[in-house]
């Protein structure tokens, strides 16, 4: 959620039941000012909380002019002292994805974990038990990533892409109508397409490229691994995503506000098959 | 005309600004843009100098006057603002050059507007129309004007806004001027210059006007024109002033095309839109209103001394502090509806227990205790049901007579416990909004409990949907609700050491009761825990609901037939035990009640219970936070003296490892194991042939005794 309008932002996404103390607020609305002075950047957003079991982080991004571009993450464990995060890498995905459980809340904890690696030792192949050290700040890393690029939700129209490549945000956006925000189809993820080139040539006919330029939400596997729900009457929708929960978009129709924000233990739910 | 009103709403507002001096008009006339016509301009305004004093004190009286004017022919338009603030250029020299041409119309038209714009419009357009044949050099004049106008589009914002509902007919007009003006073959005599330049400025009207005539033609594929387009965008630029208007051209662009469409359907589509808002909102209004209809001061005081509502507002606070709940509004609405609830039913104590989020809606769920003997009905009927069941199989039983008969006996179901106790002790209503129905859940079998452990399932919102899994839910998902309501109650219900004490009349310790002490009361004599004692140790916080054994009730209950149900008991302890306190074999005995939270079990090296203080800035009015890491949503405070628990989440358990479906149990042996069924392998082929050699050689053998007796017979038998 941006934290130009991080107020209402919160109280719109209230719903879901987890959200930030008065202390928190108060401290996220000053200090964010001076993320976004200190690192110019365009838009800053607040991601969300990651529960721990010490403590909880708080996550920030920041956005440069094009949308789309990476994102910067940072961190904080009061609110009020941002640390900067390196960036994803595919690296780190494949070491942290051995990781289960909680977070720690302390970003110095470093998991253990046991591999057996194949050690050649001249002519012999003999497997050895190796430990390998994975920190939480890279699982912190890699968590934040994996989640941005799987359920992170942006309302079709509220960005559109300029001839000349970069996404910016969509001024004339004047929301989604009642219709609209019902259905699942009029909502992107927030990140590089990857599903674009697959669709057919009439479904590309139907496009407008400068506002169907992402994945739409409606193809997600496993189907039905989004809630979409009203609340107040119809004067609010919410998103709930069932494959990261604590993830909730909302999006109040006919007007600009939108925005998502996910509070929860950053593990997935593998179970979600099961569940459904 | 639409250009008439607009450069006579331009006159009216500009009154003081065109009074200006004359200096800088002209000076902006000079630096004009407009090719085709400078010369035309400039030479107007000679001899118009000499008519604008006279014409200003007429028009400095007329702005008056016609402030009403602007305010009918606005209609809406949001210009006025926009006017004063436009540049002193050309385009108000020409507004000025042309008021006191014009300065006859607006007389008759002020008298005439006041009643209604449209009539105005209308007159405008008559005399227009009328004086048109009798001044077309007027009117050549103001058409020259406003091709020029044209081309700084700005003037153009009066046409949409003002007469959009006489668009079609201005056009026309405008249409119809057009074509006068061509028959009309003294148009070139309107230009108020020497004779020699006549051919030049002929050639430059007929472009000017052959490219408006371009413009205006429309579209065959939408109907619209570009010249009415362009306009409507513009009147919408300058309205709405965005920053950066070049670089989201195309996108108003875009939206002015689509709103052109969509007016016609707006009041249906609003209309059937707007409903369900309107449809919540009268709901939560009749949650407001329900306190107004009980007007006696009597009620009043009963309601105070009653008190069975609990103080939401209070806890909302304090969780806020934690970080958790469901926004101001929200939770004063649910407050109401707990009213609303106390009101319609005898309640004795009544909790708002938490949120349970769903797919399609949520739950809201309340706690409640019903005042004494209230709750008798369901008990009836459930055993009428018991009945019918036992009499069906029986007939069943009768048919098959001669099939053999199963000798499997299904476990003895576990009977329920009573109302008021154990699990059932409190009863749950749901609701999935403020201001919806109160729904009373069934009362949780130990059955349901038993396989809710076993399966993980979302909620959809409705309580009557089937729950499909493996093994078979024993009901539907309002029954599913309760259990999971129930062990999250056991699970997480929490409050400081020694708020709550057993009662007195329990009789002796020595007792050994079965399953443990089952009341407790509030502790008159509590001093309240320091918060920081509260947050550093978990030995200050006991469990006030009592735990759910293995069986799926809190009260042991010895069934029966032992051997089988302690065996499949035993498994399930096995199942359950990294999950929840260690069971002894034999009688299932679980934490008494009031332990503390520090004896519960780690899942994996993770702590069950993470404590924080509120704030940390400010500690002495920080309050104690426990959130349960079993059960992912499930809080608890304290401030020392008070505390609530709360639940907001999707009702499920927290476990690092993925759930796998418990596997199917192993095919029942219906029939003992014996030699008439079972299978025994057809004889291959050899076996035949030596089992047939073998008869034969018997044959021969019996019948070489024989041959003694009958020779003759036995030769004919052979063959």
């Amino acid at each position: 959620m941006d934290a130009e309008s991080l107020l209402l932002s919160l109280e719109l996404a209230s719903g879901s039941g987890q959200g930030l103390s008065p202390d928190r607020r108060a401290s996220l609305l000053t200090s964010l000012m001076l993320v976004k002075r200190d690192y110019r950047y365009d838009r800053v957003l607040f991601w969300g909380r990651i529960l721990g079991l010490v403590a909880d982080y708080y996550i920030a991004q920041g956005l440069s002019e094009d949308q789309l571009a990476p994102r910067k993450t940072l961190y904080s464990l009061n609110c009020m002292e941002w640390s900067l995060l390196p960036p994803a890498t595919d690296e780190m995905m494949v070491q942290t994805s051995v990781v289960k459980g909680r977070f720690t809340g302390d970003p110095s904890h470093e998991y253990e974990h046991t591999e057996l690696q194949k050690v050649n030792d001249g002519e012999k192949v003999f497997e050895e038990e190796v430990v390998v050290q994975i920190k939480e700040e890279t699982r912190l890393v890699s968590i934040i990533d994996q989640i941005d690029k799987a359920v992170s939700v942006i309302p079709r129209g509220a960005l559109f892409k300029t001839p000349f490549g970069p996404v910016h945000v969509n001024r004339t956006f004047e929301g989604l109508s009642l219709s609209q925000a019902k259905k699942l189809s009029s909502y992107f993820h927030f990140r590089e397409p990857v599903e674009l080139k697959n669709k057919t040539l009439l479904e590309k006919a139907d496009l407008d490229p400068s506002l169907d330029f992402l994945d739409s939400l409606e193809h997600d596997i496993p189907k039905g691994s989004w809630s979409i729900q009203m609340e107040r009457g119809n004067a609010l929708v919410v998103l709930r995503s069932l494959l990261w929960p604590g993830l909730t978009f909302f999006h109040a129709p006919r007007t600009k506000n939108c925005g998502y924000i996910y509070v929860g233990t950053g593990e997935k739910n593998i179970d979600l098959p099961f569940m459904l | 005309m639409e250009d008439l009103t607009s450069l006579k709403q331009e006159d009216n507002q500009e009154p003081e600004e065109a009074e200006q001096p004359w200096e800088e008009i002209t000076a902006a006339s000079s630096q004009d843009p407009v090719p085709g016509l400078p010369e035309p301009l400039e030479s107007e305004q000679g001899p118009e100098t000499g008519l604008q004093p006279g014409s200003s004190p007429p028009q400095s009286s007329q702005s008056r006057t016609s402030t009403p004017l602007n305010d009918l022919t606005g209609l809406g338009a949001s210009s006025p603002p926009s006017f004063p603030q436009e540049p002193t250029s050309t385009p108000s020299t020409l507004a000025l050059a042309r008021q006191d041409l014009w300065s006859p119309w607006k007389s008759d038209k002020t008298t005439s507007v006041i009643p209604e714009a449209r009539t105005a419009h209308s007159n405008h357009l008559e005399q227009s129309s009328d004086k048109g044949e009798s001044a077309p050099h007027q009117k050549c004049q103001s058409e020259g004007n406003t091709f020029q106008q044209s081309q700084q589009t700005k003037h153009h914002l009066h046409e949409p806004k003002d007469a959009s509902h006489n668009n079609s007919k201005l056009k026309e007009l405008r249409l119809d001027i057009f074509q006068e003006e061509d028959s009309n073959s003294n148009y070139d005599l309107d230009h108020p210059e020497p004779g020699t330049s006549e051919v030049t400025p002929n050639m430059l009207e007929i472009a000017i006007q052959n490219a408006k005539a371009y413009l205006l033609k429309t579209s065959s594929k939408s109907g619209l024109n570009l010249y009415d387009h362009l306009s409507n965008m513009l009147t919408k630029i300058l309205d709405e002033r965005p920053e950066n208007a070049v670089d989201i051209i195309e996108n108003i662009s875009q939206d002015v095309k689509m709103a052109h469409f969509s007016k016609k359907l707006d009041t249906l589509q609003n209309e059937y839109e707007m409903l369900p808002i309107y449809e919540t909102a009268e709901k939560q209004k009749a949650l407001f209103l329900q306190g107004n209809l009980e007007g006696a001061d009597q009620e009043l005081e009963d309601e105070i001394a009653e008190n069975s509502l609990p103080n939401v507002m209070e806890s909302a606070f304090y969780f806020e502090q934690a970080g958790v709940g469901l926004g101001t509004d929200e939770t004063y609405r649910i407050f109401l509806a707990l009213k609303q609830l106390t009101d319609a039913h005898p309640i004795q104590r009544c909790r708002f227990w938490g949120k349970i989020l769903g797919l399609e809606m949520n739950y809201i769920v309340a706690e409640v205790e019903f005042r004494e003997g209230e709750d008798e009905e369901e008990m009836e009927e459930e055993d009428v049901t018991e009945e019918r069941d036992n009499g069906d199989s029986e007939a069943d039983e009768d048919d098959e007579d001669e099939l053999p008969k199963s000798l499997y006996k299904a476990p003895q179901a576990i009977p329920k416990e009573e109302s008021r106790t154990g699990a059932n002790k409190y009863v749950y209503f749901v609701c999935n909004e403020p201001g919806g129905p109160w729904v009373k859940l069934p009362s949780v079998t130990p059955a349901q409990i038993v396989i809710a452990r076993k399966i993980k399932k979302f909620f959809t919102g409705r309580l009557d949907t089937p729950i499909i899994s493996y093994p078979p839910f024993p009901g539907n998902e309002s029954n599913y609700l309760r259990a999971q309501i129930a062990r999250i109650s056991a699970g997480t219900h929490v409050s400081p050491l020694g708020f709550y004490q057993f009662g007195e009349e329990e009789g002796e310790e020595e007792e050994e009761v079965e399953g443990g002490r089952e009341s407790f009361e509030e502790n008159p004599d509590f001093e309240g825990i320091q918060v920081t004692d509260l947050v550093e140790s978990l030995s200050n916080w006991v469990h006030h609901v009592q735990h759910i054994l293995p069986q799926g009730r809190c009260n042991w209950f010895n069934p029966v037939q032992k051997n089988e149900e302690e065996e499949e008991e035993e498994d399930e302890e096995k199942e359950e035990e990294e999950k929840e306190e260690p069971d002894y074999i034999g009688q299932e005995v679980g934490p008494p009640l009031l332990t503390p939270i520090s004896e519960d079990l780690e899942i994996q090296n993770i702590p069950p219970w993470t404590t924080r203080l509120s704030s940390n800035l400010i500690p002495q009015y920080a309050i104690a936070v426990l959130r349960s890491n079993l059960w992912p949503g499930a809080y608890a405070f304290s401030n020392g003296k008070k505390f609530e628990n709360f639940y907001i989440g999707w009702g499920h358990k927290y476990s690092p490892d993925s759930y796998t479906p418990p596997v199917p149990p192993p095919v029942y042996q219906e029939y003992p194991s014996g030699p008439e069924i079972t299978e025994m392998d057809d004889p291959s082929v050899e076996e035949e042939q030596a089992f047939r050699a073998a008869q034969a050689a018997a044959e021969l053998a019996a019948e070489e005794n024989e041959e003694t007796e009958e020779d003759e017979d036995e030769e004919d038998e052979y063959d």
